[in-house]
């Protein structure tokens, strides 16, 4: 391996150079194409309200958001800041997605530890996870009141799946290495702790990139019935007096914080991953 | 009981099992009887599927015959057992475990003092020259070196009786024949009662004391035989020197014939 990088950077051949260069410019056309896209959508975004093509009062326009998102900052008496409802929405998807990955595994090591459970258990895991979960929204208001139907319209939307996909992942564990656990006397608990659970690590990071997507949507769709705080709640709100600057900047917002979440959780997963 | 001698180490006393399925009911093995003596290298041979990695499932106590009984020092196997170390086809190294960690994996799950495990696997990683990958992740070893990892977290629960099965499979045939005299070696030294199962006749040979050959499903026990090398370095005689040997191509033909009389049935 010392060999061929030694004589790489001694003389590359013509040949590898220009592969080199071949590979670098494609690399670039892709980011090209890729930010062509998004600047794109903005000017249209903003020109077509702009020369009447669409009607503004629908769609506002991109240079009218950050006006909006400033004014926003401060809290009046009516309204309270942006932040605030950012932090609301924010913290509430935080409490759903941890919430279903610590009630996902619980429930899936059941499932794991009383195989008969899972048989019995099977049919309607699958029809609840197949179920329309936003249906629930005004049910769950009913039964839970305000604040805690958003938490629980969070966990009814990312609970189900989650579940199905940790159980799977215990199932994928390799036989032979519970095997081998077993041939030095292992208790089914420690087969839990120290195979199943430690081997599934990808799993359950594979999981926690979907439940925290399926968290922040339940937490805005509760918003949208039951809240006077959060994002979900100012989409609702702007729409109803038909200010579209404050839906759009909310939504704005929104794509924001669903980026930093994935970002954040890629992070981990390189972290996690590198060490195995 | 007699003399400590008189016991033999691990004893089949007509063992038959049998799988149940929807579509049946399947006899894997029917009426085994067989004895190994403390110290000794047996190694089992027989065609694919006669149940003969079974036996070890059997003797380690992860299986319970349906028929019969197993004896470990005369005692009657209910479980696994301390004192049986079985090597798997594969190493199944944990990939999440450093080496030294997947060392003392056995011990850690049978609650030996956790200080001297640790001083244990180390000496042995070292012993079989792994001193630099002590901290190293399996992934980061080649196929040989996981092997000889999977061998020292198998004798760091300090078991009297090793069980093999196929452990080379996965290997290929340079490092194959490497690790075999490494292993036999090793085993040799440390007087352990080693089970070796196999489906290669020269590595049943080279390696074990004595050859048991089995039949196919239901699979009972063909034949015995007792593997002697008539040469004054007979008990340093390496398998790989062994191969060498006039005796080796002997009890090759011999064996050969028995498994295939036993493959044309």
């Amino acid at each position: 391996m010392s060999d061929s990088k030694t004589v790489d950077s001694v003389e590359r051949s013509a040949q590898y150079r220009d592969w080199l260069i071949r590979e670098r410019r494609s690399r670039w056309t892709i980011r090209g194409a890729q930010f062509s896209i998004f600047v794109i959508c903005i000017t249209l975004w903003e020109v077509l309200p702009r020369t009447q093509i669409i009607n503004p009062l629908f769609t506002s326009y991109p240079s009218a958001i950050w006006p909006t998102f400033v004014s926003m900052l401060s809290a009046t008496p009516q309204q309270a800041s942006i932040l605030a409802h950012t932090w609301a929405t924010v913290s509430a998807t935080i409490v759903g997605f941890t919430a279903a990955m610590v009630i996902g595994i619980a429930i899936a090591a059941a499932l794991w530890w009383w195989s008969a459970l899972y048989k019995v258990l099977d049919p309607y895991l699958v029809v609840a996870n197949a179920m329309p979960k936003t249906a629930f929204v005004p049910i769950l208001y009913v039964w839970l009141g305000a604040t805690l139907s958003i938490y629980g319209m969070s966990l009814a939307i990312s609970l189900f799946i989650t579940v199905l996909m940790i159980y799977s992942g215990f199932q994928g564990i390799d036989p032979n290495k519970i095997k081998l656990a077993q041939t030095f006397g292992a208790t089914k608990a420690q087969l839990l702790t120290k195979v199943v659970l430690p081997g599934s690590i990808p799993t359950l990071i594979a999981t926690l990139k979907v439940n925290a997507g399926l968290s922040l949507v339940g937490v805005v769709v509760g918003e949208f019935e039951s809240a006077n705080l959060g994002l979900g709640y100012l989409i609702q709100y702007g729409s109803q007096i038909f200010k579209m600057n404050i839906v759009m900047a909310a939504v704005t917002v929104l794509a924001v914080v669903s980026s930093a979440m994935y970002l954040a959780i890629s992070r981990l997963e390189i972290a996690v991953m590198r060490r195995r | 009981m007699a003399t400590p001698d008189a016991v033999p180490k691990v004893e089949l006393r007509n063992v038959g099992l049998r799988y149940f399925g929807l579509e049946g009911e399947t006899e894997a093995l029917k009426d085994v009887s067989l004895s190994v003596n403390a110290g000794e290298f047996l190694a089992i041979i027989g065609p694919s599927g006669c149940g003969k990695s079974t036996l070890l499932s059997l003797i380690s106590g992860i299986v319970k015959p349906t028929e019969g009984s197993v004896l470990v020092d005369g005692t009657r196997v209910v479980g696994p057992n301390s004192k049986i170390g079985y090597m798997l086809q594969q190493d199944y190294l944990f990939e999440w475990r450093t080496v030294l960690q997947n060392t003392v994996l056995g011990a850690e799950i049978q609650g030996l003092p956790k200080q001297q495990a640790t001083e244990r696997a180390i000496g042995l990683l070292k012993r079989y020259g792994l001193a630099e990958f002590l901290h190293h992740l399996p992934r980061q070893l080649s196929g040989g070196m996981r092997q000889r990892v999977a061998l020292a977290r198998t004798l760091c629960t300090e078991p009297d009786v090793v069980l093999l099965d196929e452990p080379f499979s996965a290997l290929d045939s340079q490092t194959r024949l490497a690790l075999a005299d490494e292993i036999t070696g090793i085993l040799r030294r440390e007087a352990k009662t080693v089970i070796l199962v196999t489906h290669d006749i020269g590595e049943a040979i080279s390696m074990a004391e004595r050859v048991v050959v089995m039949s196919r499903r239901p699979g009972r026990i063909k034949s015995d035989h007792a593997i002697r090398f008539v040469s004054e370095d007979a008990a340093t005689l390496t398998p790989l020197a062994a191969r060498g040997r006039q005796e080796f191509n002997d009890y090759f033909s011999t064996l050969w014939q028995e498994l295939d009389i036993n493959v044309g049935l």
